[in-house]
């Protein structure tokens, strides 16, 4: 059934782009070779005329010499080119439909310390932006549920599946952990107007949210230690602390939201003290910090490149620069896109950073490889080598250039449609007489 | 106080490259070595362009250099048009929106310009020489426009595109209807709440405006007669501008994105007798683009911007194409003072996403956008007799890797990134003098303004909120 479903959809896409003739895709077809193709691994130098076998989901094999095992179903790429799929490592994939419609958006859940919430529990795998972001390359995603402190953990996933379960790829990546912000001016979306509070207020606040939170984090040390001394029956189960065992232990990476350089030190500050596996997200000013970055090693996901300068004396183009700065620094970074619908601009948020100063092969792999490193997820994703999971894009181009199609997307060795809402509304009213 | 806040603009401004002083220096100009993307007449390689007078001279690949005449040499580069926004709300001092009226055709956006907003020099730098700087989207009948040139260093007047037809901006749907925003407690709901009301306040407009129309007319011709003694009719400065569109003198922008609002508006333009300029956003134009080609009006829409509400649901990046294919002249604005940095890259998503030709993809951010604003005349492409407003990228102008070299505006210099970059280091310095010399005189140090938004006003661009916090249209 899963199999007639994609069959029936890729046909209809591959009819629908006017591609190729269509293949004859059956169900005892598990074993696919792409052929003739220049193939960007990322473990190494790009490789002009391979091929790249496919068998069970696993990239069985790839290289200039590698035989077709017989029954493959072939995809000749000559003059194309295969990468790793694109990763989108913070998105909020399935948790928002409708931005401005309450009732399709789950990403934030009301209350400030939510360690026990996880994203893959409310993933609603037929959202329209899924087959939207895979259209352009995304094959896999994490969703970051958002807001309060401790917002909740993050789940990875295929962007492709019939339920979340088949889409699984981690359900639990990192626990997200927004900095409660020392910023003293906000946006009032109620009243639409800019608020500003005086800092001696907003340090309050802070250093309020800052105690609670090390609170948490004391008590899920001691339930830790319960949990070690004995058999749970003898206390109270705590989902909560639970959940954040692995925190403590230093296991499950933290997702630290901060935007400015004040908030960013902050943060580190208190990752180091608690011991966290800290991954600095959605930082504007991380440029700012970079040496810090770097002496510390911790990896960074960037906002989205195409943003304007914090500050307003800063450089016209330093949200463009910045990534190459950090780089330069030595600290690792990958690229996010923070959203769903806008799931797809990933490869020109990666882009945009090269003309100023990061290298083409280290974009492509803060999309692919770096955010696998950070998630630990790059034993299984993020290069074409044997043994790892078949998420790959077969392009005319260069993935990150806007006029480049994605001609083939496979996930978990299975070549999807690239058929979407957008193209399906296309094609019916260019039929309009 | 107040001074302390007026002072970071022009300190960015410096700390940014121009001082106004230097964009003066006119004269005759030449580029040369250039690869030209003239819009009009295809690409001409190695061609030069002659500026004169700050108007566009020769162009092509004989041109001869005039003795004395300052050239520019672009070798490897292309050279543009200059990009103009159709959709901007840029330069705004304070808050975009009176939306305490349903119509609020009185007021006017060149009144409240402010040129030492720096995202006019962000634009700039993004290749953007002129902007339709519209009112907010509150209400059916929104405030007037302003198109200006992003002279960036020139005070208010300066900015304004001189001859420039003026304009208004309407509003259909989601955003007119206040459905997606919550009142402040205590207030009540504004009408119209629903379509049916927002189409109902536009139509009493009009319809008072015939009447003030005609009161006007009667006493002119009864002035023209000869009577003596009369007594005008009293001025609305509400139903003047309404009458200007009635009289075909006023354009109209209107913020739609459903079909079918946009179908009721051409209706109703015709029922009056007036023609609708553009369709501004326009996300379903694509379902309706042959009534749109029919009433003549233009279509102005985003690249690939969707879901963030439900009249933009059924958005998809394959708008301009489609619109184009039928016959709808189409441009690709921003709405955003960020998005508007990378407008190329937005019309290439227009080749990408239903196979527009390159020259197609440039015009939505050039010749179409200047057709409809009623400036091709003076711009929107490189031909002789238009002002030299042009951009300089190190590569094609449609690739995700180009970046702005120059930037020219009736053949000045505006923005120079070479220059940019060299004076960092120098207004670096001078801007740390000058903390310490505040910090010295015991005023605390202002806090920068985050993203370019003023402290107590609106966001810069358009109102909708997206789901990450992100404010959209």
């Amino acid at each position: 059934m899963k199999i007639a479903h994609r069959r029936r959809a890729l046909l209809a896409g591959i009819c629908a782009l006017g591609l190729l003739a269509p293949l004859a895709w059956t169900q005892s077809r598990r074993v696919y070779a792409i052929r003739n193709a220049k193939i960007y691994t990322l473990a190494g130098p790009p490789i002009e005329n391979g091929t790249v076998i496919v068998r069970d989901g696993k990239i069985a094999a790839v290289g200039r010499n590698v035989a077709v095992p017989s029954g493959a179903q072939v995809i000749n790429a000559s003059g194309l080119q295969v990468y790793p799929g694109l990763f989108d490592s913070v998105s909020l994939l399935g948790l928002t439909e409708i931005g401005q419609v309450a009732a399709t958006v789950d990403t934030t859940e009301l209350g400030d310390y939510k360690p026990q919430l996880l994203a893959a529990v409310a993933i609603h795998p037929a959202s329209e932006h899924i087959p939207v972001a895979r259209a352009n390359g995304i094959t896999h995603a994490i969703s970051a549920p958002r807001g309060g402190v401790i917002s909740g953990r993050a789940s990875a996933i295929h962007l492709d599946g019939w339920t979340v379960e088949e889409m699984r790829l981690e359900p639990v990546v990192a626990m997200v952990l927004e900095w409660p912000s020392l910023a003293t001016g906000s946006f009032d979306f109620a009243t639409f107007t800019m608020r500003r509070r005086p800092f001696s207020e907003v340090q309050r606040e802070y250093e309020q949210k800052v105690a609670e939170l090390r609170d948490w984090l004391v008590r899920a040390r001691h339930y830790r230690q319960a949990l070690q001394q004995g058999s749970p029956a003898k206390f109270e189960r705590d989902l909560k602390l639970e959940a954040l065992v692995p925190v403590v232990e230093g296991e499950l990476p933290v997702l630290v939201l901060a935007n400015n350089e004040r908030d960013i030190r902050n943060a580190i500050q208190f990752c180091e003290e608690e011991k966290l596996k800290m991954i600095l997200g959605s930082s504007a000013e991380a440029w700012r910090v970079k040496d810090l970055l770097k002496e510390k090693k911790i990896p960074v996901i960037l906002r989205p490149t195409q943003s304007l300068p914090v500050r307003e004396d800063d450089p016209y183009d330093k949200p463009y620069a910045a990534p190459g700065e950090l780089h330069a620094a030595g600290v690792k970074i990958a690229f996010a896109t923070f959203n769903s619908s806008d799931s797809r601009t990933l490869p020109y948020e990666a882009a945009q950073a090269v003309p100023f100063g990061l290298p083409w092969e280290e974009a492509l792999k803060a999309i692919t490889i770096y955010p696998a490193q950070m998630f630990g997820l790059d034993d299984r994703l993020g290069t074409i080598e044997m043994g790892k999971i078949a998420n790959l894009v077969v392009t005319d181009g260069d993935p990150l250039e806007i006029t480049t199609q994605f001609r083939y997307v496979f996930i978990q060795g299975q070549p999807v449609s690239t058929d979407n809402r957008h193209r399906q509304l296309y094609e019916k009213y260019r039929a309009r007489p | 106080m107040k001074r302390a806040q007026r002072f970071w603009p022009w300190l960015a401004m410096l700390a940014l490259g121009l001082s106004p002083a230097q964009a003066q220096d006119a004269g005759t100009l030449v580029i040369r070595n250039a690869t030209i993307l003239t819009v009009t007449n295809g690409t001409i390689r190695n061609g030069s362009i002659l500026i004169r007078d700050g108007k566009i001279a020769a162009v092509g690949r004989n041109v001869r250099v005039p003795e004395g005449a300052t050239v520019i040499d672009a070798t490897g580069q292309y050279v543009m048009p200059g990009i103009i926004d159709c959709h901007s709300h840029i330069a705004v001092d304070g808050g975009v929106n009176e939306g305490s009226v349903a119509v609020s055709s009185m007021v006017a956006i060149e009144d409240v310009l402010d040129p030492t907003d720096v995202d006019i020099y962000r634009d700039l730098a993004g290749g953007v020489t002129t902007a339709n700087v519209l009112h907010g989207s509150a209400n059916p009948i929104g405030g007037l426009n302003a198109v200006i040139k992003l002279r960036w260093g020139a005070d208010a007047r300066g900015l304004l595109f001189e001859g420039a037809p003026p304009g208004i901006k309407f509003a259909l749907g989601e955003n007119p209807k206040r459905s997606n925003f919550t009142p402040q407690p205590g207030t009540p709901r504004r009408y119209p709440a629903t379509r049916m009301g927002v189409m109902d306040v536009i139509r009493q407009a009009f319809t008072e405006a015939r009447e003030y129309q005609k009161r006007w007319a009667e006493y002119r011709r009864r002035v023209a007669a000869g009577e003596q003694n009369l007594i005008p009719p009293r001025r609305d400065l509400k139903l003047e501008p309404l009458v200007e569109i009635l009289e075909g003198k006023r354009l109209v922008h209107a913020h739609s994105y459903r079909a079918d609002e946009i179908l009721q508006l051409i209706r109703l333009a015709e029922e009056f007798g007036f023609k609708i300029a553009t369709f501004q956003h326009v996300l379903e134009g694509y379902k309706v683009a042959k009534e749109i080609a029919a009433h003549g009006a233009g279509a102005s829409t985003f690249s690939d911007w969707w879901a963030y509400k439900v009249e933009a649901y059924d958005a998809i990046p394959y708008n301009a194409a489609l619109m184009t294919q039928r016959g709808v002249v189409v441009s690709i604005n921003s709405d955003s003072a960020e998005e508007a940095r990378h407008l190329n890259q937005e019309a290439a998503k227009a080749m990408k996403w239903g196979g527009l030709s390159e020259t197609e993809a440039l015009k939505l951010v050039t010749l179409n956008p200047a057709k409809q604003l009623g400036i091709a005349d003076r711009v929107g492409s490189i031909e002789v007799g238009k002002d030299a407003d042009l951009v300089l990228y190190d590569k094609h102008p449609l690739s995700v890797y180009a970046v702005v070299q120059k930037v020219l505006i009736d053949g000045h210099v505006y923005f120079d990134r070479a220059q940019d970059i060299a004076r960092r280091a120098e207004l670096e310095k001078e801007k740390k003098e000058l903390t310490e010399k505040l910090q010295r005189s015991g005023e605390r140090e202002q806090p920068s303004r985050p993203g370019g938004r003023r402290p107590g006003g609106p966001p810069r661009t358009g109102e909708g909120v997206q789901e990450d916090g992100e404010v959209r249209p």
